[in-house]
């Protein structure tokens, strides 16, 4: 036993190992025998590999009439195996270095609650549901418009290059600091300039990102009977599984999450036979603008009750969604292999005159499509619960890089969903009804005159969708979920109840995205609420009290009050709202995954001079990121075309409005348009600061370390680990060799080592 | 006739192993599932206090799910996008 187990590296022999125990550790003999390369393996990834190019082949350089989605499917998962097999182990043995030797926070800090050893294919399960929700199945729909491959290339290479790499190093470096958040680890390595700004950005994000989600959540319920039945019903079972869970049988959480399901697929069905009646349209039909006001009015109530009452019980019920809406889409689009007819380009990649948002594909594709491909609102997530969970410490390539991988084949399957759908539907939903005139004459015609190559729209067509799936309208339905839902329902019909319950499937898919959204916002004002506290607190200490409840509700009102603003600005947008707003989400986004990138290359840099060589893993996602968040804010600030340039299409309606020019509308739309875009442009510019500040700062503190060769970047010393667990899904044949040894020494001792199973 | 035996009878002898691995992907299934939802939070605490604090006091089930979601208003925890 002795003669297998790895020796101490540290020079104090501080991880020198209990020599009573069994190892901890695969041993260095066992893992480079196991890394050998055998004939098997290599035929094994080899055919891995030529499955994958063959799909990518079939997706970028066959040009048929149409694609089938299958090699979607191929071309995504053969090159997240071999990104996972190949990149994240490069990542492993050269920046992160992970040892088994070193116990992980949840070893050393355990107390049953908040620090728990926790089975790594739970934790999976946990970490992936706290960073996939709306997100993913947004950004690839809006993309759609330039066509299938700009889209499919960014999430597959992006989420390999750069998505994967930060989820997995913030992961890893918190880790190896208690679960420190990425606020705490940008001021530690940032100090307070950088520290300051990557906070202040956080919070601005996190407003911009409630709105917006906010926003696609009332596009897809406005107008819409069946859909604000069903969506509604969901407060009151929440509200139910809340009462249950502390009343009747507290713990029984899968238990409630059934009921409540069945309870859910009630609701939509109910919804149906509503929206059927009179009194159902007459109640339920609210425009958009008494959404949003409802939908602010409900942000603020949910974000001041208890969590017990309805966070809790709806996260479980998003949870219990997410995953089996997931597994269930991608079953039906292995099983039903929907033909794409949607080009692999169209006009819009180049020109940037999209209708459903302007711009051409660089940068704009980069900022559309966030989460699924590199999501920096994930940092907070790799930096908050899930490192406090690890059991060991390589376990975070599973986890952290394994987990993203599973994000982006969500947003895969959500592109194949949207592009599924007739092309010329496609753009009557997601064009703004400035464009569409909100009629289906107007929309067809709109559409028509787009000059796309086989697209013909008839308004009997889009009449005969709508009713389909049982709305009044499918026009300008912008935001990406009503898209998602008609496709989602077009691919599930096929498979499970003909064109009869295509309405059934679609207000499913509306369900469980809203779902998704509603649990972001409360969750998100609650955590902005904490940190403005945490900032007002420097100031007024009574505010850090979290149970002073006047600091909690002007806190909660104030954040409220910033996202319902640009809610209700992106509702009553004349010139549509998710095309203006969307890209300044995806700017958010993508400038707090710089700023993750910025501290982790920081980090990396100060841990030696053997980790220089490999900076590059993190610095070309940094460079990258950084160039498309700058360029496209500056495209925001600068472009003198006023449908890319907040600040042109400002200075466009202000000449009208001075020269008192009806041509662009009335003086109130005119009015809105210069508001709207003046407060986008600010908000480009701010985020364009901090991004500078930031990335500035870390690539000082960067080129100082190296120059001065630091070797500490600062993390928790060593404490020597007293526990075994495989790192991957599959344990191999060494580590299962451990776990018997575990087991057996388990056995001898008097006390079981708790109840979590190998 | 003796071919419908000869099947027949492997057939019999591997119903209770079959039955074995049903209920052990149940029983499988069934544990991933609430330990994904959290059924056995409570479980893991207690048995954690047994083994590292045996002479604290234990709440009950009701009373650590409440101290739990406190815990959660004081400190929450952000859902992604």
């Amino acid at each position: 036993m002795t003669a297998a187990m790895p020796r101490g590296r540290g020079k104090n022999g501080v991880l020198e190992q209990d020599p009573k125990l069994p190892p901890v550790a695969v041993s260095e003999k066992d893992h480079e025998r196991e890394n050998r390369w055998t004939l098997p393996k290599i035929l094994l990834w080899a055919a891995i590999a030529l499955l994958g190019a063959v799909a990518w082949t079939m997706l970028a350089i066959v040009r048929g009439e149409t694609v089938n989605a299958i090699w979607f499917v191929f071309a995504a998962v053969c090159t997240y195996l071999i990104g996972y097999r190949f990149y994240a182990k490069v990542i492993e043995k050269y920046i992160l270095r992970p040892d088994d030797r070193r116990a992980t926070p949840a070893e050393i800090l355990e107390d049953g609650k908040d620090f728990v050893p926790t089975d790594r294919r739970v934790l999976y399960g946990h970490h992936f549901a706290a960073i996939a929700g709306a997100g993913p199945l947004v950004g690839p729909v809006l993309a759609a418009q330039m066509g299938f491959l700009p889209g499919t290339i960014w999430i597959i290479v992006g989420v390999v290059l750069a998505g994967a790499v930060q989820d997995y190093t913030v992961l890893f470096f918190s880790m190896r600091r208690s679960g420190r958040s990425i606020g705490q680890m940008a001021r530690d390595t940032l100090g307070r300039i950088g520290g300051t700004a990557a906070i202040i950005a956080s919070l601005l994000i996190m407003v911009i990102i409630i709105a917006i989600l906010a926003l696609v959540v009332v596009n897809a319920l406005g107008e819409s009977p069946w859909g604000v039945f069903s969506v509604g019903m969901t407060l009151p079972i929440a509200i139910f599984m809340g009462l249950y869970l502390r009343f009747i049988r507290p713990g029984k959480i899968t238990e409630v999450s059934l009921i409540g399901f069945v309870l859910l697929m009630a609701a939509i069905i109910g919804g149906g036979a509503v929206a059927g009646t009179e009194w159902g349209q007459a109640v339920f039909s609210l425009d958009r603008t008494t959404l949003a006001w409802a939908l602010i009015i409900y942000g603020f109530i949910a974000a001041v009750l208890p969590v017990w009452l309805l966070l809790a019980p709806r996260d479980y019920l998003s949870t219990f969604m997410k995953v089996g809406v997931i597994v269930m889409l991608a079953g039906a689009i292995v099983l039903v292999r929907p033909e794409i007819s949607v080009p692999a380009f169209t006009d819009f990649a180049s020109n940037g005159a999209g209708p459903v948002f302007s711009g051409s594909l660089f940068p704009f594709l980069f900022v559309t499509i966030a989460c699924g491909a590199l999501s920096g609102f994930h940092a907070l997530i790799s930096s908050g619960t899930t490192p406090k969970l690890i059991e060991k410490e390589r376990q975070t390539k599973f986890i952290g890089y394994g987990g993203m991988l599973m994000e982006s084949f969500v947003a895969i399957m959500a592109l194949v969903a949207a592009i599924s759908i007739d092309q010329g539907i496609y753009f009557a939903m997601n064009a703004p009804a400035a464009l569409t005139g909100g009629t289906v004459e107007h929309a067809a015609a709109f559409v028509n005159s787009l000059g796309l190559t086989g697209v013909h729209v008839t308004p009997e067509m889009l009449t005969n969708t709508a009713a389909g799936v049982g709305e009044p309208s499918i026009i300008s339905r912008t935001g990406g979920a009503p898209t998602l839902a008609l496709g989602l329902a077009h691919i599930m019909h096929q498979l499970i109840g003909g064109p009869s319950i295509m309405g059934f499937w679609y207000h499913f898919a509306i369900m469980f995205e809203a779902l998704f959204i509603l649990t972001a916002v409360d969750a998100g004002t609650r955590v902005a609420r904490f940190m403005l506290q945490d900032s007002i607190g420097a100031f007024f200490p009574r505010f850090r009290d979290v149970s002073w409840r006047p600091g909690v509700w002007v806190c909660t009102a104030i954040m409220v009050a910033a996202w319902g603003y640009i809610l209700i600005l992106g509702v009553t947008d004349p010139l549509g709202g998710i095309n203006t707003f969307f890209p300044l989400f995806g700017i958010a986004n993508q400038l707090l995954a710089g700023i993750a990138l910025a501290v982790v290359f920081a980090i990396v840099a100060k841990r030696g001079r053997s980790y220089v060589r490999w900076l590059w893993i993190i610095a070309v996602p940094l460079a990258f990121t950084a160039v498309i968040t700058i360029t496209a804010s500056l495209y925001k600030i600068f472009s003198p075309v006023p449908g890319i340039g907040y600040w042109a299409n400002n200075a466009k309606y202000r000449a009208a409005q001075a020269a008192g020019d009806g041509s662009l509308g009335t003086p109130e739309v005119v009015e809105a348009v210069i508001r709207n875009t003046a407060v986008q442009g600010t908000l480009s510019i701010i985020f364009v600061v901090l991004t500078a500040i930031v990335m500035v700062v870390a690539v000082i503190v960067g080129i100082k370390a190296i120059r001065d060769g630091v070797s500490d970047d600062g993390e928790d010393a060593p404490v020597p680990s007293r526990r075994f667990a495989p790192a991957g899904l599959i344990a191999t044949r060494a580590e299962r060799g451990l776990e018997a040894q575990w087991a057996e020494h388990d056995a001898a001792q008097p006390v079981g080592r708790g109840a979590s199973r190998h | 006739m003796t071919v419908i035996a000869r099947t027949q009878i492997p057939a019999v002898r591997s119903a209770p192993a079959a039955w074995r691995w049903v209920r052990s992907a149940a029983s499988g299934i069934r544990w991933y599932v609430t330990a994904l939802m959290g059924d056995s939070a409570y479980d893991t605490y207690v048995a954690h206090q047994r083994a590292h604090h045996p002479d604290a006091e234990v709440p009950t089930e009701r009373q650590f799910w409440r101290d739990r979601m406190a815990d959660q208003d004081r400190n929450p925890g952000a859902r992604c996008c």
